[in-house]
This record gives structure tokens, C-alpha cells and sequence, in this order.
């Protein structure tokens, strides 16, 4: 383990983070709300912890870097950039538990966007926008920022290891030779994206401060809104804005990408697009027609079941209606649609729809398996035999999934609460949707779980980002020892 | 620049170690899944897997976009088929490794069709080099600048050496020929000597040296040279029948130790005037009965590079002067230096050099054109011969007023026949040829780049 190397990495990392403040402690000394010492203070600590970590941790270049190095980097990156990010809320008071204030920076990073705060308007702007920015930031991932901005070792393919601990997806691969460019072409995209949102945001009359947050939250897939009611009070243009956007974003990236090599017909027939915008399509129908004796007209049902669809599929978690009030089928389908989760490489979470093609055509192979005992089947996608490695990866993520969101429903349920309420409340920070059904409701917040809960769904949360295995592997004592 | 290297073999390892070092976007292409996943993790590179010579692939690996396409997989056939797609497929340049001796006309012959850029063939160049070596036995290694009239040649400071302890400013009075010191490894560690260094036993000095000049520097030395008469070969494959040819040329008597009937068969047809000896080299009864005492130097070729290894620390036990060893992966190189056997001789990482070399000449394309490049100390430095034109500053400025890089050592400077060692009174014109060396991190293209912005 090249701990002296990680450490570097991070001390960067921190720089960066306290650079990124930058634009909310602005807003701070704008608005003169007292926050602005608050953001400072953090910023300072930020930097003193990575001039400690540089000095620490000289840069020792003879060495390599392996999985191993990249595995540990991500994950202790993202425990460190949530627990400094928490520190500008507990400072100014407005969210004086460092629990609290640490579930609700992990939720932001995360994209999952569940709220301990029982009144979001009472917040500061310089905080709500920093809660916001952390969506934009953790969306698409901090180290690939990092990887964009900052040249890392030449010829290692540490970088590579990076990316594939932080992306989400089975097979998470480069766009071109250079692993900068990559990260430059990803985050390109991103930002050209959200600048669309927003300007379309702007047109729509949304306030400028508003429209900047809300389009972080969409871009992320986080969530995190600034009014109480979430984006239900808002013109159906914004909330169709809103829709389109949210399913733009829970798109594999490297499918823009294609289309801007104008590859359309690899575009066309990818799979996973295919399957993700099916599944789409069928879920908005369905709802729709449950829905439609609540809200009369076909046009306002098809509204709110397209805005739930699209919000919860792509993880992101904004609500325009109070969805634990429709019925028990519709309220299925979304339960179902926050464990299918959006697609690989996309910014959302949950189990990943190139996961889910891969774990159907896996079952109808083994189906024809035991009925024909010694056929041999590759699984294709996309036109590609899949790796067997990755198949069994899949199918021990599939594993490690469910026995880990069933020991937090029940850790979870030491609080005695309903049991919609745990299962969906772990579903919805698991794969970082943020509101879950019934208690933990798009109307209600996470500030009744008791201090237990929370530190449980914080790091739900994380191993629903991180996709579980580089936060497992730190518990491992090999990760610490190469030797071992 | 878009390189992208067909077959993930040795030497295609060793380019995508150098070309990645350098900042190319590298893809490589390979139809095995397993080398590929080792070099993504090592590397900053795409991979591509599939057959090289196939349109699809190529395709897939962006080929029509690419600047350079190398083929270095193991079949000459697939080589030039794949360079002869590529380039139809509208890469701008291709390079192809084709090591059959047979088809030296055919490239000739078919050089506009091919639309070859270049050929590398790693035997011939290692024969090459080791015929090079044996010709002055004493240094341990020799590359060549400004066609063979200037040297950078390695010698070891051994116990016994008049080298030892000298203080480099009084070197020119020890040893009484005019030479410069380019660099000195020590251990681990490479260093542009200043007049103040103090030699130590166990160093390697690479001294710039006129051609004409390097018997003289043996015979102050007290070292005289030594005369290889006769060679013995262990191991009969491509870089041997080379190598023989050359040195019968020369009049050295040869004798070949090889283990397979068929290829003696071959190499006593060819070389009828040779001894060929069917045997396992590797068993010191064999070495011992074919006099392995007595000859004045051994070269190890035996397609294993642990043979090779013992065999040659074996020669060096029973007393061969000069010991000459293959070894494929140079990663070892740093282990080998003291163990007593002698040159090192890497095929796969001299034609990646020249490689190296093309690819730079590439970039700057309408620059001062890099004519030479070769890694010496355990790849920690590079010498490079540039050719001056007048894209290059500093022209007639003395070299004692130009503000070089650190790590930059201008060796000597060739005009028509003269070369001069460079002192501070130097200066280079346009049409000259410039020997720089380099032991820092920076990539030089340009002559322009060893200045200090």
C-alpha cells in the first residue's frame, strides 16, 4: 500500500475543495448573512489539513500505483470531502449536529438528496447553493474533476483506477487514449448540459439563484430543491424542463459522446439506451393510468407520473406531487424503478440498467443451461461477447447489494417506524434517490431517525455512490498491506 | 500525437512504455484480452482487441485518424498486411517490424506500394551492435554518432583502472586524448559530471570519444586493446546468423553452440566454414568440452533470458574476457549491471529507440531533425545527434554564453569532416551536427529545447 501516495492525492483533493467554496461564500459576503466567517473557517481548515497531508506525504516517484491505491484513494477522498464539507453548516449554526450536517453533505455529494432539514427555506442562500453545488460536484465525480484539471502521472495508469472506483457502471471505460481528456470530454459534456438546463430554467422565469441550484440538482440527479414543496409550484413548463432533463442526465455519457463522432447508429442500437428509455416509457404509461382518477385531465396526470418516472428512475428525487398519496400500484412501480436506478456512466445511482441487461440475459442463459447442459453461450451486448470477469462481478455486486441493504433495514428498524418506511428510506439512500415512501415521503424529511439511523443511511449513501466494493475493500487488512 | 501499436509482444511493451512517457495518445491492438488488461492498468492507453490486419479492427482502433501505425507483432506477413490496411484506410504514416531476411528486396522493390514509412528488424540492428561491441571488447557498450566518426562508449571503473580516484578536471592530463566525460551512473543514480567529480571503483563513465580516437584512449589507459579471434555463440536463431555473417567478414572464427538439429543443419549449410556444435548450451559440460576456457569472447542468444544469464556468469567464472548477453526484458536491466556479464544487449529496446526516434523526427517535421537517439545508462539518459538548420537559436553563440537547461550536455559539434569536442568556445552553424545529451525528465524534439526559457 502506497499510502504516502493516496495521501498525496487527497491533499489535492482538498485544495480543490476549498477552491470550490469559492462561489458560495460570494453569495455569503453578497448577501451579508454572517455566513461568509463560516465558509472561511472551513476554507482554512481545508487547507492547513492539506499542507499536513503534503508535508506528510512527499511524492515518492520510484513507486507504482495499482488497483489497490486507486480503490483507497476514492473512497477515503469522499469520507474526507464530506466530512470538511459538513463543516460550513455546523459552524453557522443552521445545522448545529455534525451527524446531521454530515448526512446532509453526504446526501449532496452523493446525489441522493434526503433532507434532515424540516424547513429548507429558513436555510441561507450561501448554504443551500453549497448543499446544491455538491450535487453538480459529486455528480459526475470530484476525482474525474480532479483528473481534468490536474496531470497526474504520465504514463501510469493509476488514473484509470480512479475512474473506475468512482464511475458508476460494470465496465466503466476511456473515450480516448488520454485519461485528462477524458475526464476534460466527460466533464465538457456535463457542463454544457447544465448550461442548457439553466438558460431553459432562466427563460421560464424560474429566479436566477433558483434556476442555478435546481440545474445542479437535475445535472447530479441529486435532488435537493430550495422550496419546501420541492419543483411542485412551478410552471408545467419547468417541471417538463425538469422531466426531460432529469432522463437526459441518467444516460450513459459516453452515448453523447458517440453522437458527437456522429456515430448515430451504434447510438441507436445500444442496448442499455434501449432498454433504459423502454422502461421509461412503460412506467410514465402505467402510472398514467392509475393516476388518472386523481388528477382527471390526461394531460396534468401524464405530467406528474412523467416527472415522478423520470425523478425517481434517474435517482434523482424531486417531487411536484406527493406521490405516497397515489396508489399502491403506482407507488410499486416507482419502489421498482429506485432499485433499477438509472444508467451506467450516467450521474444517477441505483443498481444500473446495463447491470439489470446483464443480469436478465445471464438468467436466460443459466435457464438454457440446465435445460441443455452442454451448450456454450457468450452474453452479448452491444454486438460484444461480455467478459465472464465482469459477469461474475455483476453477480457478486447483485449479492453484496441485497445483503447489504438488509442489514441496514435492520439496523434501521431498531426505531420502530413502519416498515415501508425503513425499507424505502434505505432504498432511496442506497441508491441515492432521496425520498422514499410513506414517513420518509417526498413531504417529510429524515429528521425523525434517531442519530443510529442516520450514520447508517450516511453510509448507505456512499456505498450506493461508490458502488460498494471500494468502500468494502477498505475494510479489508490486505488493502493496508501489500504483502499480505 | 495518435500512435496506435499493433501486438502487445515485447517490443510492443517497450514502445508503449516510451511512447506513453513522451505524451502520445496510445491505442494498442491486440487479439489477446489478458496483455491488453495488464497494459491498461500499467498504462494511460485504450486498448482494442482483436486481429491488427483487419479492416474492422482498425477501424475500431481509429486508424483513419491516426498519425502512426505501428505493426510489431511477431508475424512479418500480418505486419505488412496490417500497415498496408492502415494506410488505406488514410493513417499517415505506418511502420512495420519485418525480420525474414527474405523479403529485404521486396521492401526495396515494393516500397511505393507498401507505403512504408519505415521497417525496423530488431535482429539485425542487436547483431549489429554486438558486432559493434567486439570490435573494441573493452567497453561495454558503443553507439555511434555522425555516421561513425563520434562515440559515446561505456567502460566500468574496476579496481585496477588508473580511472579510479582521478578528479575529472585532471582527466585529460591521466589520460592524454581529447575526450569528455557525457555521464557517469552511479548505483542507481545518473549524473552529468562537473569538473570536480571524483570517479569511484564500480562507476560507469560514458565517455565521448572520435572514432579515431578510441585506441589511443586504451593504450593510455595502460588497458591495451584486446583482439577477439575467435567467437563462441550460444544459441543459433536470427541475431546469430547476422551476427556470423559479419563476423566472418571481419575474419573471426566462429563456433556455434545450438540445440536443435534442424537449425545446426541450416547453419552449417549456410556457413560452411564455421564450427557448428549440436548441444544444450546451458550445461556446463557442453561449454566445458568446447573449450569455453579459451575463447576470447562468448555471446549468449539462447531465446531464454535466464540461460542467457547463467550461461554468461559462468563464462565470466571460467575467465572470458568479453561476455556479451540477450536479454529480452530490460526491466531487470538495473539488476544485471554489476553481476559480471558483461554487455547487455536488448533487441526489442534498440529498435524501440529507433522508434522513439522517428516519432520525435515526426513532430517536428519542418524543425532541426533528430538523425540519432540512444538510451545509455540503464535508460536514464538519452544521447541525441541533431542535424542544425535554421529554425534552431543561438546560432555562433558560444556555448559558454548559451543559457542551457539543467541536465543538458552539448557532447561535440561535426562540421563536414571536423568534429570538436565541445568546450566553452564552441559553436554551432547551420548544416552542423550537434551530439546533446540528456539525463533530465523534459523531452527534447528540438534542438530548440535544450535551451533554459
Amino acid at each position: 500500500m502506497n499510502i504516502k501516495f493516496v495521501g498525496h492525492t487527497i491533499s489535492y483533493l482538498l485544495i480543490m475543495e476549498a477552491l470550490l467554496m469559492l462561489p458560495s461564500a460570494v453569495i455569503a459576503i453578497v448577501d451579508q448573512d454572517g455566513t461568509a466567517r463560516c465558509f472561511a473557517a472551513a476554507m482554512v481548515l481545508l487547507l492547513l489539513a492539506a499542507a499536513l497531508l503534503h508535508r506528510l506525504c512527499r511524492r515518492n516517484t520510484s513507486q507504482q500505483y495499482y488497483a489497490q491505491e486507486g480503490f483507497v484513494t476514492v473512497s477515503l477522498a469522499w469520507v474526507f470531502l464530506s466530512c470538511f464539507g459538513a463543516l460550513p453548516f455546523v459552524f453557522s449554526g443552521q445545522i448545529p449536529s455534525f451527524i446531521d450536517a454530515l448526512f446532509e453533505t453526504v446526501s449532496g455529494f452523493t446525489t441522493t438528496g434526503a433532507s434532515i432539514l424540516t424547513n429548507v427555506e429558513s436555510l441561507s442562500r450561501s448554504l443551500l447553493f453549497w448543499r446544491s453545488f455538491t450535487h453538480w460536484l459529486g455528480g459526475m465525480g470530484i476525482l474525474v474533476f480532479m483528473l481534468a484539471i490536474v496531470p497526474m502521472g504520465k504514463e501510469s495508469g493509476y488514473s484509470l483506477h480512479l475512474l473506475r472506483a468512482e464511475s458508476p457502471g460494470p465496465s466503466v471505460s476511456k473515450l480516448t487514449p488520454r485519461m485528462g481528456n477524458t475526464a476534460k470530454i466527460l466533464y465538457g459534456l456535463y457542463l454544457l448540459m447544465t448550461a442548457a438546463c439553466l438558460i431553459l430554467y432562466l427563460l421560464g422565469g424560474m429566479p436566477v439563484f433558483e434556476a442555478f441550484c435546481h440545474a445542479f440538482g437535475t445535472a447530479g440527479t441529486g435532488g435537493f430543491g430550495v422550496l419546501n414543496d420541492s419543483m411542485g409550484s412551478y410552471s408545467p413548463y419547468i417541471q417538463w424542463v425538469t422531466t426531460i432533463f432529469m432522463a437526459l442526465f441518467g444516460i450513459n455519457f459516453t452515448v453523447y459522446f458517440l453522437l458527437i463522432l456522429r456515430e448515430y447508429c451504434e447510438v441507436l442500437m445500444d442496448e442499455e439506451l434501449r432498454l433504459y428509455l423502454g422502461i421509461m416509457v412503460a412506467s410514465t404509461l402505467l402510472i398514467t393510468w392509475d393516476i388518472l382518477p386523481l388528477y382527471h385531465t390526461l394531460p396534468e396526470s401524464l405530467r406528474y407520473a412523467a416527472f415522478q418516472v423520470s425523478s425517481i428512475m434517474t435517482t434523482t428525487g424531486y417531487s411536484t406531487a406527493d406521490f405516497t398519496l397515489w396508489p399502491a400500484f403506482s407507488q410499486m412501480i416507482l419502489l421498482t424503478l429506485m432499485i433499477l436506478g438509472a444508467s451506467a456512466g450516467s450521474t444517477g445511482g441505483g443498481l444500473k440498467i446495463a447491470r439489470v441487461l446483464l443480469l436478465l440475459k445471464t438468467l436466460r442463459r443459466n435457464i438454457y443451461q440446465t435445460l441443455r447442459p452442454h451448450s456454450v453461450q457468450a452474453i452479448i451486448i452491444n454486438r460484444r461477447p461480455m467478459d465472464e470477469q465482469i459477469i461474475q462481478n455483476t453477480n457478486s455486486y447483485l449479492s453484496a447489494y441485497c445483503i447489504l441493504n438488509l442489514v441496514a433495514m435492520l439496523l434501521i428498524s431498531l426505531d420502530e417506524f413502519p416498515f415501508a418506511t425503513n425499507v424505502s428510506a434505505v432504498l432511496a439512500c442506497f441508491n441515492n434517490i432521496g425520498p422514499g415512501l410513506e414517513l420518509a415521503g417526498p413531504a417529510c424529511n429524515f429528521s425523525f431517525f434517531s442519530p443510529l439511523s442516520k450514520i447508517v443511511l450516511t453510509v448507505a449513501m456512499l456505498l450506493g455512490r461508490l458502488e460498494i466494493f471500494p468502500l468494502l475493500s477498505m475494510l479489508s487488512r490486505r488493502s493496508w498491506n501489500r504483502s499480505l | 500525437m495518435k500512435i496506435i501499436i499493433v501486438g502487445d509482444g515485447k517490443v510492443g511493451l517497450a514502445l508503449t512504455r516510451q511512447l506513453s512517457k513522451e505524451g502520445h495518445d496510445l491505442t494498442i491492438v491486440d487479439s489477446n484480452p489478458k496483455v491488453l488488461n495488464d497494459n491498461i492498468e500499467n498504462f494511460d492507453i485504450l486498448t482494442v482487441e482483436g486481429n491488427g490486419a483487419s479492416m474492422d479492427t482498425l477501424r475500431r482502433a481509429d486508424a483513419p485518424q491516426a498519425d502512426l501505425v505501428i505493426a510489431a507483432t511477431s508475424a512479418d506477413e500480418i505486419n505488412l498486411l496490417c500497415c498496408i490496411t492502415a494506410k488505406k484506410l488514410g493513417a499517415a504514416h505506418t511502420i512495420a517490424r519485418v525480420r525474414n531476411p527474405e523479403y529485404t528486396e521486396q521492401l526495396v522493390a515494393l516500397r511505393e506500394e507498401l507505403g512504408l514509412s519505415m521497417t525496423i528488424n530488431p535482429e539485425y540492428s542487436a547483431a549489429r551492435e554486438i558486432f559493434h561491441i567486439l570490435q573494441f571488447p573493452n567497453f561495454l557498450k558503443r553507439d555511434t554518432f555522425a555516421k561513425g566518426r563520434v562515440e559515446i562508449v561505456e567502460m566500468r571503473v574496476d579496481e585496477k583502472s588508473p580511472l579510479r580516484g582521478v578528479v575529472l578536471y585532471r582527466l585529460q592530463h591521466t589520460i592524454g586524448v581529447k575526450i569528455l566525460i557525457a555521464a557517469v551512473l552511479r548505483g542507481e543514480e545518473v549524473a552529468i559530471p562537473t569538473g570536480n567529480f571524483v570517479l569511484q571503483e564500480g562507476d560507469h563513465v560514458f565517455f565521448v570519444a572520435k572514432t579515431a580516437h578510441l585506441n589511443k584512449l586504451l593504450r593510455n589507459l595502460g588497458i591495451g586493446k584486446q583482439r577477439v579471434r575467435q567467437v563462441l555463440i550460444v544459441g543459433g536463431g536470427r541475431i546469430s546468423r547476422h551476427l556470423i555473417y559479419r563476423l566472418l567478414e571481419a575474419g573471426i572464427h566462429v563456433k556455434v553452440i545450438e540445440k536443435d538439429h534442424a537449425k545446426c543443419l541450416q547453419l552449417a549449410s549456410i556457413f560452411p566454414q564455421i564450427s557448428v556444435i549440436e548441444g544444450d548450451g546451458s550445461q556446463q559440460n557442453v561449454l566445458r568440452s568446447q573449450g569455453i576456457e579459451h575463447t576470447d569472447a562468448i555471446v549468449t542468444l539462447t531465446n531464454m533470458d535466464e540461460e542467457n544469464v547463467v550461461i554468461s556468469m559462468y563464462a565470466h567464472y571460467a575467465g572470458v574476457k568479453k561476455i556479451v548477453t540477450k536479454i529480452g526484458r530490460l526491466e531487470y536491466g538495473s539488476v544485471f549491471t554489476d553481476m559480471g556479464i558483461g554487455s547487455i544487449i536488448s533487441p526489442k529496446e534498440r529498435c524501440s529507440a529507433d522508434i522513439v526516434r522517428y516519432v520525435r523526427a515526426m513532430q517536428n517535421a519542418e524543425g532541426s531533425e533528430i538523425v540519432a537517439l540512444y538510451h545509455i545508462a540503464n535508460d536514464l539518459a538519452e544521447a541525441m545527434e541533431f542535424r542544425v538548420d535554421d529554425t534552431v537559436r543561438y546560432l555562433g553563440v558560444p556555448l559558454k554564453d548559451i543559457p542551457l537547461r539543467n541536465n543538458i550536455l552539448i557532447a561535440c559539434v561535426t562540421r563536414g569532416n571536423e568534429t570538436l569536442l565541445a568546450n566553452g568556445d564552441t559553436s554551432y552553424r547551420v548544416g552542423d551536427a550537434v551530439v546533446v545529451v540528456s539525463t533530465g525528465q523534459h523531452m527534447i524534439h528540438h534542438l530548440n529545447d535544450i535551451y533554459a526559457e
